[in-house]
């Protein structure tokens, strides 16, 4: 996201410029290279499938804090969201535009459980050129996205466990993936109370 | 009727990494299939070699009785190869395809070791659709 410098821009000093939106957006391959290669060298690091999701999981982790701070500065004049359905919203329309150029697929709320959340993508990015071999059984790349929602989350002050499952759609051949958000006792209770 | 026979993907080392046959002619076991591999990536090396034209990259094109064989060898020593009817059209820009299903869904996935057997879902399906399309647009005009 660093701001190429063009024309006379560059003649302003870095910390006088506006925080540019620049071109955010990245060759899809060049992502998809580094990605992968990314979870191959957590592959070498871990025994089981466990580990890996959870290395995944602090990969994004370190992305969401940083998206949060960025765009709530850019996007919100540095106010940010306090109530959980604008925290919710906000990620799926503010960051999931920024990090993948769209907007989530669908945002819902669990029928069976008060504090759980799903946002569900068809195809999500990271998962395009990737197929996970069957003895990795649910393991899902999505884990990646899943710590960048809990690292928006969190330094948001919204703790909450989050993961990536893989949900199987009638009539389609590949699975969506379904980034389930589950907060944290403390922050319902918050929510009650605020009312 | 397929008017592709069967696919077939050898390492640089002339391995067969992948194989699948369309359609009911021409069926080959396993052993037969890694035979015919070697020996066309055997083929194609000697080709190259004997050919009295300077620069040959090796046989792209080999027309028999029954069928044609069309063969593309990438820059880093992979080879793509099909069987198929004698004069399909076409036949080159679907290499072409394959090689970019082979790069954007075999390559760009962690779980894929190099020069080992594709065994890669997205692989199959896409290269199914591909296969699909293309006797659909053949026998729709």
């Amino acid at each position: 996201m660093l701001g190429v410098a063009r024309g006379r821009a560059h003649l302003v000093n870095v910390v006088d410029r506006p925080l540019p939106k620049g071109k955010t957006e990245v060759n899809l391959s060049a992502f998809a290279f580094l990605f992968s290669e990314l979870v191959q060298y957590f592959q070498t690091k871990v025994n089981n499938v466990n580990e890996l999701e959870r290395k995944l999981e602090e990969a994004g982790y370190g992305v969401g804090l940083r998206v949060l701070e960025l765009l709530c500065h850019r996007e919100k004049a540095n106010r940010r969201e306090t109530r959980l359905l604008g925290i919710l919203t906000f990620i799926h329309s503010t960051v999931w535009k920024a990090l993948f150029g769209k907007q989530a697929d669908s945002l819902e709320k669990a029928t069976t459980e008060e504090d759980e959340y799903m946002i569900s993508e068809k195809e999500l990015l990271v998962n395009r050129f990737i197929s996970v071999p069957k003895d990795m059984g649910q393991f899902n790349c999505g884990a990646y996205v899943a710590g960048i929602v809990k690292g928006v989350l969190d330094s948001a002050g919204f703790p909450a466990r989050v993961t990536a499952h893989f949900v199987p759609i009638e009539g389609q051949l590949r699975p969506r993936t379904t980034i389930l958000i589950k907060f944290s006792p403390e922050v319902m209770l918050r929510e009650q109370r605020m009312g | 009727m397929s008017t592709i026979y069967n696919i077939f993907v050898i390492n640089k080392s002339g391995g067969l990494i992948y194989y699948k046959d369309f359609g009911s002619i021409a069926k080959l076991d396993t052993n037969d299939s890694l035979r015919l591999a070697s020996v066309w990536h055997s083929l194609h090396a000697i080709s190259s070699q004997l050919s009295p034209v300077t620069g040959c990259t090796g046989i792209e094109l080999l027309e028999a009785d029954t069928f044609d064989l069309h063969c593309f060898q990438t820059a880093t020593g992979t080879k793509f190869f099909v069987t198929g009817e004698t004069g399909a059209a076409g036949v080159d820009l679907l290499l072409k395809s394959i090689y970019e299903l082979y790069s954007d869904y075999v390559l760009k996935n962690p779980f894929y070791e190099v020069e080992m057997p594709i065994r890669v879902e997205l692989w199959d399906l896409n290269l199914a659709t591909l296969i699909r399309q293309r006797e659909r647009t053949s026998t729709g005009k």
